[in-house]
């Protein structure tokens, strides 16, 4: 096994198991309770508009919002971390078909690894008010993600030497 | 006569073992999760939005009738709703995404230097735990906290957390075979086949994966970087709206956010649905490339249920994010894709079952 492959495979079950832990981790000490705190906010802010409270009810409203906000971004960065340890285990197994010398698909590689491990951790960062760095580690992350494949979609299109070989 | 050569060339190593059972558990996984996903979107999903919507407007006319205690029945009924739709998306991309974890460590199998039997126990705990934790999570809705002795984690979610558990067990096990393989100080077993995808229909399956998984990933950052917040601002305005004009009793008004905010609630869901849908069937198509080989039919029915997979994976993201402009008809495109997707994974799977049965009749199996 090339060393560009050993690092995709490795790198994406690890990643796939570091989502799935977060996963677990989630659904057992929060999930629970960030549903019930932001379900509760969105009813207060109607029935403090009911009361005829509309300062309080716009404050709950925007209560609902940072939470849900905190919500999507937790459950993305466990989809994420998953879902892109499927992708580098994917391609892993199929990275001799990428019509690279083993050095580019090797650059290639580490570049996709990290796009796909700081990519989701800079979302869950923006989930627990890192701000301006998390926003920057999400940013580059994906870019990292979609210049190392488009590279290796490129790659894949050329014309393929194995098979010529086989 | 069409020859077999794919398949003919892989019949001389055995397929069996922890290899053949994650092949045939993920595909059988993966068309489970797309008849369910199909189900769900025709039956439950529209409706389910349609409730949402009724409570949401009695929760405002509560508000005007400044009804405090009506508003929340109303938001009991809707966080009920929520909940339906929620666990059966998850239930949903849950089923799918071991099916593709399945296939993927069936792949990983000839670098994963465990003992036979723990591969085997490791791979039949892994099924275990993927049959168990979906269902789990369909039913929170319908369990809720009944015999619970906790207080907010009813007995279905701790199946599922449970499933979750042997799953992560089983992969970590993975990852202990694939550090020794790489330390070399175990050699990696020769039972198993190397799938590869070295055919002109595999990689017009892996070709066509990476295409679909670029465009979802340009999808993902083009959403993220026009949509994401810009939707949630949008929320927040017209939820704001919305109670201020309940509270004046101002019910036309109330009627015409109504609808801005189904709007907004409709946009989110397809931009997501459309960015989940691209990438999960770019990984899909990428896995079905390297199970070819391992496919019993002719090289022409092959390459026609290819073909199939190709049209319903491009289509179905397209309808999905069309549904934005075109509503119904392309919900009703999105359907249809699906199906024909369904049929070209069960015929490949039945390719597969064959293979399996020819390699076993061939004495193949130990």
């Amino acid at each position: 096994m090339s060393p560009s492959r050993k690092l995709l495979v490795i790198a994406g079950l690890l990643l796939a198991v570091i989502g799935m832990i977060y996963g677990l981790w989630y659904a057992v000490f929060d999930e629970h309770q960030t549903l019930e705190s932001m379900g509760g906010a969105l009813a207060n802010g109607f029935v403090q508009a009911a009361d005829r409270s509309l300062p309080s009810a716009y404050a709950a409203l925007e209560q609902f919002s940072v939470i849900s906000a905190e919500y999507v971004r937790e459950v993305h960065a466990h989809s994420h971390w998953i879902t892109l340890g499927l992708v580098l285990l994917a391609l892993g197994m199929a990275f001799e078909r990428v019509n690279y010398s083993e050095s580019v698909r090797l650059a290639l590689a580490v570049v996709l690894v990290i796009g796909s491990a700081v990519f989701p951790l800079g979302v869950l960062l923006q989930a627990m008010s890192f701000g301006l760095l998390a926003k920057v580690m999400s940013v580059l992350g994906s870019m990292a993600i979609i210049i190392s494949f488009a590279a290796i979609t490129l790659g894949l299109l050329l014309p393929d030497k194995q098979a010529i070989k086989d | 006569m069409t020859q077999m050569t794919e398949s003919a060339n892989s019949l001389h190593v055995p397929f069996n073992g922890p290899q053949r059972l994650l092949v045939i558990g993920g595909l059988i996984l993966i068309v489970a999760g797309m008849i369910f996903g199909d189900i769900f979107a025709v039956f439950i999903l529209h409706p389910n939005n349609a409730h949402i919507g009724q409570e949401l407007f009695a929760a405002t006319q509560a508000v005007a009738a400044q009804d405090g205690a009506t508003v929340l029945t109303h938001f009991q009924n809707i966080g009920g709703f929520l909940e339906n739709r929620g666990t059966k998306v998850d239930a949903h991309s849950h089923i799918i995404n071991f099916g593709y974890l399945a296939l993927l460590l069936a792949l990983a199998q000839p670098y994963v230097a465990l003992g036979r039997r723990v591969k085997l126990r490791m791979a039949q705990l892994f099924l275990f735990g993927a049959v168990m934790l979906p269902p789990s999570v369909f039913t929170i809705h319908y369990m809720g906290l009944a015999f619970s002795p906790l207080e907010s984690i009813g007995w279905a979610s701790v199946f599922a957390d449970l499933g979750g558990l042997f799953i992560i067990i089983a992969c970590v096990a993975q990852l202990v075979g694939l550090y020794r393989y790489m330390r070399g100080s175990y050699p990696a077993d020769v039972q198993d086949v190397q799938l590869n995808c070295t055919g002109a229909i595999s990689r017009l399956l892996l070709v066509g994966g990476a295409i679909l998984l670029l465009s979802g990933f340009l999808f993902g950052a083009y959403y993220a970087a026009t949509s994401f917040e810009q939707l949630a601002v949008r929320e927040l305005e017209i939820l704001k709206a919305l109670v201020g004009e309940a509270a004046l009793n101002n019910m036309t008004e109330v009627t015409v956010q109504l609808g801005n905010y189904g709007a907004v609630m409709a946009e989110r869901g397809i931009k997501i649905a459309a960015h989940a849908h691209v990438n999960e069937l770019g990984i899909l198509l990428l896995l079905l490339a390297f199970v070819q080989p391992f496919i019993f039919l002719s090289q022409s029915w092959k390459r026609r249920w290819a073909i199939v997979m190709l049209i319903g994976a491009i289509g179905l993201p397209v309808a999905v994010f069309s549904e934005l402009k075109f509503g119904l008809l392309a919900g009703g495109v999105a359907d249809t894709c699906g199906l024909l997707m369904i049929i070209a994974v069960i015929a490949m799977m039945f390719g597969v079952l064959r293979h399996s049965g020819r390699i076993d009749a061939a004495g193949g199996e130990k």
